[in-house]
């Protein structure tokens, strides 16, 4: 009596529905992953492929089957990109959607919190000192956490933060932290720093490699997690406060979890590539427009979808043309007319306001 | 079940009193109407009484679990009416966990309760307005709620919706000894259903007691500023009493408050 009509969207949409979407998604990931480890400049057949994934795990004739510099071009360049791009794709995503729900707005994207505009600026200013690689990853990160702080802070003046304050001081705190980005673009080195900065800005998983894949994709596990486990939460606060708190919520303390899982995730990502816009907002969208409003299916449905799309995406960025395609144009070049179509499609299906 | 102490409210320290010096109790079972013209404090005192606002002064001492609903339900996403029932399971269900099947079977018992099983797949943006309060009303049930509070609940509705409302509140009332609270505008509902009643009269003036004594014609004309009658209609052995206003007789309509 209880499981047929368990998550069903509308009436007769029994739970093997979205049983059968996430199989799909898990496929379409699986496929997304392996494409993205075949295709390149330098080509690796399938069969390659599957040799040299039996070979890490110590079946078959493993190193010797293979071309060395196919196994080294997988195992250094491929898998740590593929690694990355998914965990950033699918970070990004879930975050929107975590947001999405948090803020009760479907038009909110992690850029929308400051976070984004935040790490960007730290990430400016190592790269305008000339700092090394780990010294960007951190002070991106923590100006990333900064912005946040700002956020809190301003929004909390009478003690208690709406809604509303909340995403007005993160549109301030965003427009404060581009002008700085804009500031340390000016004082950079035109012939040297500034194509550096502007570069890294615009994004690219160039720079993986599998030292990078060891600290990058702990940091946005352990952030993604919590954000996972409280999916049920984001349904009952996205009633809004009251009705939350009504319903037996600690509103505050929930909402400022989600947000400090949304910053780690964020800031993470920008630091390692730059700032990838329109992932948390289109695919969310795209992922309800498949499972439905409910946060409990929506965030893994999230997750999965924007990590096989930020594949697709790279995969686009470095096998279009010749030199590789900063992420953030194609994100935008795609994502802009798929946000429009989603809208016209979804706008009454989905969610009203 | 719920019980006030001397509660007082108002907004700041240089505001009017909405209420003030006002007790009640409220047993198992027995119901409470909330009448009052708009901005008298109805809302505030039952926010109150679900713990969402502070008193001013005294104390609110409730039993239980209550199960507030709001005036207004305009989700941001079009949960499924499961979902949003389910959403009452919140209390119970720790902050990294997920609702179980025994979550789920409660939620479904909720619904089936009220004779909403068969609506369990449809989203709420697409119910009537009856059928949505009846859902918050399942969802306060699957939160195992012992007090029920109801903001308006027969406002928006037709006068089919509004019985199918009062008398399924009657029923959890005197099937599963729930106390509830609710406000309204219609003075009749407090006749039909309800054992006691608070009157809001402004200016921290408020009084409480059994509806057949504190709703007279009297206090009942005093509250809305106009002449209100109460009448009783035989139908069989079915006595029913009613609540008329003379529209007419409004003192100054040009200060509407």
């Amino acid at each position: 009596m209880t499981t047929s009509v368990e998550t069903g969207r509308d009436a007769g949409v029994p739970i093997s529905g979205n049983a059968l979407a996430m199989s799909g998604l898990t496929l379409l990931l699986l496929a997304a992953a392996i494409a993205s480890l075949s295709i390149g400049r330098y080509g690796v057949g399938l069969g390659d492929l599957a040799t040299i994934a039996l070979g890490w795990v110590g079946i078959g004739p493993g190193r010797a089957a293979v071309p060395e510099s196919a196994w080294r071009v997988v195992e250094l360049v491929r898998v740590p990109r593929m690694l990355i791009g998914a965990f950033v794709g699918g970070g990004l995503a879930l975050s929107g959607a975590a947001l999405q729900g948090v803020f009760r707005n479907p038009l909110v994207d992690p850029h929308v919190i400051g976070v984004s505009s935040g790490a960007a600026f730290g990430g400016a200013a190592a790269i305008l000192l000339g700092l090394g690689a780990i010294a960007l990853w951190s002070m991106a990160f923590a100006s990333g956490l900064a912005a946040l702080m700002l956020v809190v802070l301003m929004s909390r003046k009478s003690g208690r933060s709406s809604v509303l304050m909340l995403v007005l001081s993160g549109v301030v705190v965003a427009a404060l932290f581009s002008a700085l980005v804009s500031l340390a673009t000016y004082f950079a080195d035109p012939n040297d720093t500034l194509p550096a900065i502007v570069f890294w800005l615009m994004g690219s998983f160039a720079s993986a490699t599998p030292e990078r894949a060891l600290y990058m994709l702990p940091v946005i596990a352990v952030f993604a997690l919590p954000l996972l486990l409280i999916r049920f939460r984001i349904n009952v606060l996205s009633l809004g406060d009251e009705e939350a708190e009504a319903l037996g919520l600690k509103v505050e303390r929930t909402r400022w979890l989600a947000l400090c899982c949304v910053t780690g995730i964020t800031a993470a990502s920008v630091a390692n590539s730059g700032i990838i816009g329109w992932v948390g907002l289109v695919i969310p969208h795209l992922a309800r427009a498949l499972v439905g409003p409910d946060h409990r299916v929506l965030l893994p449905a999230s997750a999965l979808l924007g990590a096989s799309y930020m594949l697709l995406v790279d995969l686009m960025a470095r096998s279009l043309i010749p030199a590789e395609i900063p992420l953030g144009v194609i994100t935008a070049v795609v994502g802009a007319p798929v946000f429009l179509f989603l809208l016209h499609r979804t706008q009454t299906e989905s969610w009203q306001r | 079940m719920i019980e006030a102490r001397a509660i007082g409210f108002r907004h700041s320290a240089d505001a009017p009193w909405l209420f003030s010096d006002l007790s009640f109790a409220l047993d198992r079972g027995q119901t409470l109407v909330l009448l009052g013209r708009n901005g008298r404090g109805k809302t505030t005192l039952i926010k109150c009484m679900a713990g969402l606002l502070t008193p001013s002064t005294g104390a609110i001492d409730r039993l239980g679990i209550a199960g507030y609903v709001p005036q207004n339900f305009a989700p941001a996403f079009s949960y499924s009416v499961f979902d949003v029932v389910l959403m009452g399971r919140a209390r119970h269900i720790g902050l990294f966990s997920n609702p179980t099947a025994a979550d789920r079977g409660k939620a479904m018992h909720a619904l089936d309760q009220l004779g909403l099983a068969g609506l369990a797949g449809r989203s709420v943006t697409t119910l009537s307005g009856g059928e949505r309060q009846l859902v918050l009303i399942a969802r306060a049930l699957a939160s195992e709620a012992d007090v029920l509070l109801l903001d308006e609940p027969a406002s928006a509705l037709d006068f089919r919706n509004q019985a199918v409302v009062l008398q399924t509140l009657r029923r959890l009332a005197a099937e599963r000894g729930i106390a509830v609270v609710m406000t309204t505008h219609e003075p009749t509902h407090a006749l039909q259903i309800a054992d006691r009643a608070v009157l809001l009269h402004g200016d921290g003036v408020a009084e409480e007691g059994p509806v057949s004594t504190i709703c007279t014609e009297s206090s009942l004309s005093r509250l809305y500023g106009m002449r209100m009658k109460r009448l009783e209609d035989q139908a069989g052995d079915h006595r029913t009493e009613h609540v008329v206003a003379d529209y007419a007789s409004i003192v100054d309509p040009a200060m509407p408050s």
